[in-house]
């Protein structure tokens, strides 16, 4: 029978079924941060238990970490807030304490997980792959299971190698057609929050395909991936091929040699058979969808640059109207302002829905040859991990963000969920290339606006949001 | 895992679709490396005007009277009653610690999120499904009638009012198992220690380079 790509991938790691439809599955990689393990492993210790195969995890601290230059020289020592410090070596020290490889604190290849989890081929296609997180789900851009748990799961997997779960259903959104320039993976993720709403994909794993995702690089695929959780969706995947694999070549923990060669004709078949049934279908034209920029407070509350924040009235339950009404509000919006006179304090390009080197590329050529606007308090570039900081250093992109009077930082998760030092004030509206603008998400009172690198770049200039496909890009 | 067998209790309300683990418990409430004593902080941004922090003498706190928490006829609820899309976000299990801490056992909804769903088995806390046009009706009768109590019964998948009228929800039996007898979810997968050993042993025959071995010295 004609299979999915995620009833592959079930079926290969299906390690038992109990009546009820519930299974054990069992899973190859396990990644660990600082804030939803310590629980789990303090835990181990109580039950007197191991780690079931400690070769299959890999941990890197992330969202405590400062991105302030200097004061990363400091290590954890130069941390002021002591509850971020505590958390952070106790990742540390749990770690030493069982035997698991840590990319630690100055480390190259230290930075958010879902990005050093690819980058260092820890995650390869046709894994499962969880973490106590719930953007897990950017590592289905590489052809594998992968999603956000618990903490009681955390401890799970490390015990039993294994999860407690159930099989999704299936879901395929097909974006056909071609983008227009300056329309990127992240345009299309919003748009597709913005047509089945936050709660569209609940109980569903979301397979992205159609010839827009198939023309995506791997890093605009793992952004689109990376926000299949704001659709409900825990899962979201991608078939692999030619440049899945070309991706994972050559990576440091990447098979070689004949276990190489293995692989590949093993993950060349991680797609979808002709024919098989999804149990939702959701189709999108890409050279439909324009800039996207989120007006409220929940991933589905976006428009296309070129709209005006809506009204309550433009939606039909009293429900959904009460919310919108609640957004804007909070927002400090009217119905009808143009999406282009929302004026910007700051501006935040990281995290690991776009943090990568293409996403730094994006913002560079942006920023190029232009200066912040003055209205605009802060203009951050958070890369996801050392190694994309040393990338764009490489390429000189630092310096253009520099002469601008962007900031350039060290690697977290940063501005996205503010558990650091970076972090929105009171009322101020933010350009943000994150994941969630939830109320307070980025800081006490903050106002956030999900938007592409680009679209982030281009308003840190003005100070307003701007159409970037109208913008002189400066050689 | 504390057991869950039924709760008869006061319903408090929570009017508003959409609620992010964010709003359970905000971020820098999470910097604790513990699972308990996240209860004061639950809502932390709803319930009080100002902004907190973890360690904030809650003598410090202002209360913002509006939230229902915060209004007597609600002291000492256990039953949430919330509205669509409820736990949608962060995967962050502070969230259902927040919900129990604070002494609620329940939470009724017409939808969840997935991963706040499979968190509150782990902790001793019930997420009760019900549709959309029961749920209403419920937020009108809790609002009309102070004191409003339900009774939720996890053996006979009910849920019943003050006028003995019932709701049957649904849940999966293995969840409903553990949590009536309060099983330890680890322990019961370790029974099925052989069936994985199996599975990993013939796994790795298949895919070797699955199991390469990351270890502390291979990245040294």
């Amino acid at each position: 029978m004609a299979q999915t790509l995620y009833d592959k991938l079930w079926a290969d790691h299906l390690v038992d079924e109990r009546a009820d439809g519930s299974a054990l599955i069992y899973i190859d990689r396990h990644l660990i941060h600082e804030v939803t393990s310590p629980q789990a492993f303090e835990g181990l210790r109580l039950a007197g238990r191991q780690p079931w195969r400690i070769g299959a995890n890999i941990a890197t601290p992330d969202h405590n970490v400062s991105t302030d230059p200097v004061e990363r020289q400091g290590g954890y020592a130069a941390v002021k807030d002591e509850t971020s410090r505590i958390q952070l070596q106790t990742l540390d020290d749990n770690c030493s304490q069982f035997g698991i490889a840590e990319f630690l604190l100055n480390d190259r290849r230290q930075g958010i997980v879902h990005v050093v989890g690819p980058e260092t081929g820890a995650v390869l296609p046709g894994m499962t792959v969880v973490c106590g997180d719930s953007h897990t789900s950017t590592h289905g851009a590489l052809g594998v299971i992968a999603q956000g748990i618990g903490t009681s799961e955390v401890e799970h997997v490390l015990a039993t190698q294994c999860l407690v779960t159930k099989k999704q259903k299936n879901m395929l959104i097909r974006v056909d057609g071609e983008l227009l320039p300056g329309v990127t993976a992240k345009d299309i993720v919003l748009a597709v929050i913005a047509k089945i709403g936050t709660a569209g994909g609940t109980g569903h794993a979301i397979e992205f395909a159609g010839a827009a995702i198939e023309a995506l690089s791997i890093e605009g695929r793992m952004s689109v991936c990376n926000m299949a959780i704001e659709a409900g969706a825990r899962v979201g995947m991608v078939a692999v091929d030619d440049k899945t694999i070309d991706y994972v070549r050559g990576r440091a923990f990447s098979p070689r040699g004949s276990a190489w060669d293995a692989a590949i004709t093993h993950w060349n078949t991680l797609h979808s058979d002709e024919g098989a049934i999804f149990d939702a279908l959701v189709e999108l034209d890409a050279s439909l969808i324009e800039p996207q920029v989120s007006w409220g407070t929940s991933p589905e509350m976006v428009s296309a640059v070129g709209e005006n924040v809506p009204s309550p009235d433009d939606f039909d339950s009293k429900v959904k109207q009460e919310g919108v009404a609640r957004a804007l509000d909070y927002m400090g919006l009217s119905s009808g302002t143009p999406i282009k006179d929302i004026r910007l304090d700051r501006v935040f390009i990281g995290s690991c829905t776009n943090s990568r080197i293409e996403d730094i590329r994006a913002a560079a050529a942006v920023v190029k040859g232009y200066q912040k606007a003055g209205s605009v308090k802060q203009a951050m570039i958070v890369p996801g991990s050392g190694q994309v900081k040393h990338q764009a250093e490489q390429e000189g992109l630092d310096k253009i963000f520099v002469a601008a009077g962007f900031e350039w930082r060290e690697p977290g998760c940063s501005m996205c969920l503010a558990m650091n030092a970076d972090k929105l004030g009171p009322g101020e509206h933010c350009a943000s290339t994150s994941n969630r603008n939830f109320e307070s998400r980025q800081g006490f009172g903050g106002r956030t606006h999900l938007v592409s690198p680009a679209m982030a770049a281009a308003a840190g200039i003005t100070g307003h949001f701007v159409d970037v496909r109208d913008w002189e890009m400066k050689a | 895992m504390r057991a869950f067998k039924q709760q008869a209790g006061l319903v408090a309300p929570l009017d508003r679709p959409n609620v992010d683990t964010d709003i359970i418990i905000p971020k820098q409430y999470l910097k604790s490396i513990k699972r308990t004593g996240f209860g004061i902080n639950l809502f932390d941004q709803l319930r009080y005007v100002d902004e907190g922090w973890p360690g904030k003498p809650l003598e410090e706190r202002e209360l913002n009277s509006e939230f229902v928490l915060n209004q007597e006829r609600y002291e000492g609820a256990s039953v949430l009653l919330a509205r669509v899309n409820f736990g949608c976000g962060s995967s962050r299990e502070h969230a259902p610690w927040a919900l129990d801490d604070y002494g609620f056992r329940v939470v009724i909804a017409p939808s969840f999120a997935d991963i706040f769903y499979n968190n509150c088995f782990k902790n001793g806390l019930l997420p009760v499904v019900l549709p959309e046009g029961i749920v209403d009706r419920l937020f009108d009768e809790v609002a009309a009638n102070p004191g409003y109590k339900i009774e939720v019964d996890l053996e006979a998948e009910q849920v019943i009012l003050p006028n003995d009228e019932s709701f049957a929800f649904e849940i999966d039996a293995f969840r409903k198992e553990c949590l009536i007898k309060g099983l330890d979810d680890i322990g019961l997968t370790l029974e099925s220690e052989p069936i994985i050993r199996a599975y990993e042993a013939n796994r790795r025959q298949q895919s070797p380079w699955l199991f390469d071995v990351i270890s502390p010295e291979k990245i040294s």
